[in-house]
């Protein structure tokens, strides 16, 4: 038998059938739903009269636009109307859902490898493009719009092209306290924002191998951010372990014949990919990035570089330093910060908030700090973290500890910057305006982000 | 969804690479609960000078002279040009409504972000690609004449310039056929919805982990 990648072999397992033309009918295992891209998706099933094909292969959770205080009323009547859509759609089609109340509720990319929804081999889908996050389960995971959702409820398939195959491998080992996020934020810096467009990306080698399941999480939920719809890693122990006892898991022998099949969920050897990468993982420093766009990024000590390339590239420079308000040349620990966000589908997982207090212990805020904001990705991580005594360290350093949602990533809720606002932030884009009109936003790890808390500028968290 | 009708457009040129779905429709009108009305608040943050909310007049607002949909020499513009990786970031099918409800039929760029290009198929946008070269003289034609207009025929593959000059564009045939009929994906995968039985049977059989229900 040929070789065939991981991607190849989650794509076989689940198309359905194939049309003439190159497209593939693809069977979806895994549904999230979430309350922003699903309101047009159920009133387009309820105008034609449909209902959902299968309904315990759906999930639904509020979290784009839930406040992360004060949850007893949600005062914006028009993000209440949202919420309160999603809670009777899911009522009338019968759908799962954590509301808002929920231990387990959070967001969506968190939840579902947090209660074993997502598992390995899968296919998992959700309105929103961070879905890749999944691929960390070796789960062929994607991001898809609100047609589509409504396509997925009523047929539990989607019409889809296969992508070509890229493997990126990260040869070596990071250098503590270097972190996934840094790596991610790297690689996407090498090949750019579209560097991924058209690929499925898997992540390789001894670094990636090296990753807890959460760094894995954090570098797969970028891949997007490298124009790949979908990331995905290898199944190995790890994996394996991270799923075991996971409330939607398997159990018992139906666990252990699950496992005999993901085991087979990697790239065979000699398999062929139309892209190959090869990273160096010793070399990466500390990560941050400069612009307007995930790909505009360099390392902790560098300098803000100046504009170059062609003539669409230099416009697109010198367009970002002028919305940065940053000059070409400066230090990136010479850029002071007004507020920090330490949360996001990217870094909210119990790791990530290790890694924040770990650098915030017995210290405080620095003085310029508005706000440093902690969000955790879900109300289990919530309680984790409580348990482990997490909360006291953020808290007395000077940081508000926060219900779970996605927060100020994107800014649906009330937790935005206001105009002119920078800000160090742990979340997945740094677009013009994505965490509040225009607001400045530098991509970060935990560890940095809490680091530049604390100093009130960027710093290098390797020398504190 | 409406099969897309050959059209020949204003054209209205947006200069700059890696535009994401933020921008094209911010996240404070991700709210609501339609797919319509979008229109007036595509752009908003580049479009107006004030901070844009859900329920606005947005008549009544100021406008960035500076922005590209403001200038009256691009009113009325259904074909849209713009540089690589349009689309790119989040997968808001919003972006879309909101270009379509502006009136906006046809996107032109060298390259799409793939979620985006994905929901302008679902919705009856077409969106075409160029090679850069051929952007870049797109762009410069656009700038040099006003009332600049081109004629897009799906079936022929051809964008028609000015002076009767044909690009042509190649476009998956699926998608196309799709486009000009205006076809329901959903009622077309429904026709092989014995074939998905039959995958969920032999799927049940040999991972029944999957289907604890």
């Amino acid at each position: 038998m040929t070789a065939r990648t991981l991607y190849d072999k989650l794509w076989s397992a689940h198309v359905v059938r194939e049309y003439d033309n190159g497209l593939a009918l693809v069977y979806i295992d895994r549904h999230l739903i979430h309350e922003v891209t699903s309101p047009q998706a159920f009133e387009g099933l309820r105008l034609a009269g449909r209902t959902p094909w299968r309904r315990a292969a759906n999930l639904a959770v509020s979290d784009h636009n839930v406040p992360t205080v004060h949850r007893e009323c949600i005062e914006d009547p028009i993000s209440r109307l949202q919420l309160e859509t999603l809670d009777a759609n899911c009522a009338v089609y019968e759908i799962r859902q954590f509301k808002i109340h929920d231990l387990r509720q959070g967001i969506v990319h968190v939840i579902g490898p947090e209660q074993g929804f997502s598992l390995p081999g899968t296919t998992v889908v959700c309105g929103d493009s961070h879905t890749s996050t999944h691929g960390a389960l070796a789960a062929l995971a994607f991001g898809i719009g609100t047609s589509e959702v409504e396509h997925v409820l009523a047929t539990q398939c989607l019409q889809l092209t296969k992508s070509r195959n890229m493997l990126v491998r990260v040869n070596g080992r990071l250098a503590p306290p270097v972190t996934a996020k840094d790596l991610v934020l790297y690689i996407i810096g090498r090949i750019g924002t579209a560097g991924g467009t058209g690929y499925t990306i898997e992540f390789a080698g001894e670094a990636v191998q090296a990753l807890s399941m959460e760094g894995r999480m954090t570098v797969c939920n970028m891949a997007i951010e490298a124009g790949a719809r979908s990331g995905l890693i290898a199944v190995d122990d790890k994996t394996i372990g991270y799923v075991a006892q996971r409330p939607f898991a398997p159990r018992g022998p139906l666990f252990e014949q699950a496992v005999a099949a993901w085991r087979d969920l990697h790239s065979d050897p000699g398999s062929s990919f139309d892209r190959v990468v090869e990273i160096e993982a010793a070399g990466i420093k500390p990560q941050v990035s400069w612009g307007t766009s995930p790909e505009m990024v360099v390392a902790v000590d560098a300098r803000v570089p100046a504009p170059e390339g062609d003539a669409v590239k230099r416009d697109g420079m010198r367009r970002a330093l002028a919305y940065m308000d940053l000059e070409a040349g400066t230090p990136i620990t010479a850029i002071h910060i007004d507020k920090v966000f330490i949360g996001s589908c990217t870094n909210s997982r119990i790791e990530d908030l290790r890694a924040a207090a770990e650098v915030a212990r017995g210290r405080r805020l620095a003085p310029n700090i508005k706000q440093a904001l902690v969000v955790p990705g879900s109300g289990l991580v919530k309680q984790e973290a409580e348990r482990e005594g997490l909360d006291r360290v953020f808290i007395e350093a000077g940081f508000e500890w926060r219900e779970p949602g996605c927060s100020m990533c994107l800014g649906m809720n009330p937790d935005r910057l206001s105009p002119g606002e920078r800000c160090a932030s742990t979340s997945n884009r740094n677009f013009e305006g994505r965490q509040g009109q225009g607001g400045r936003t530098h991509l970060v790890s935990p560890a940095m982000a809490a680091a530049a808390a604390i100093a009130g500028h960027f710093v290098d968290v390797r020398e504190l | 969804m409406e099969p897309f009708r050959n059209l020949c457009g204003i054209v209205v040129p947006l200069d700059r690479a890696n535009v994401d779905t933020d921008a094209i429709m911010p996240k404070q009108f991700l709210k609501a609960i339609g797919r319509t009305g979008f229109g007036p608040n595509l752009f908003d943050e580049w479009r107006y000078l004030d901070r844009g909310e859900p329920g606005q007049d947005c008549s009544q607002r100021p406008l960035n002279p500076d922005f590209v949909l403001n200038d009256a020499r691009y009113w009325g513009a259904r074909v849209f040009l713009a540089r690589d990786n349009f689309g790119c970031g989040s997968s808001r099918e919003h972006a879309v409504w909101a270009l379509l409800d502006y009136g906006i039929r046809c996107v032109i760029a060298p390259s799409f972000a793939e979620i985006f290009y994905s929901n302008c198929c679902k919705n009856g946008l077409l969106a075409i690609r160029l090679p850069a070269e051929v952007m870049d003289r797109l762009f410069s034609e656009v700038l040099s004449n006003p009332g600049y207009a081109l004629t897009i025929d799906l079936a022929g593959q051809a964008v028609a310039m000015p002076d009767g000059q044909l690009l042509h564009f190649e476009i998956d045939p699926g998608i196309k056929r799709r486009l000009l009929l205006g076809l329901d994906d959903i009622a077309m995968t429904m026709q092989s919805a014995e074939d998905i039985r039959r995958f969920e049977v032999r799927r049940r059989a040999e991972a029944s982990w999957l289907f604890p229900e």
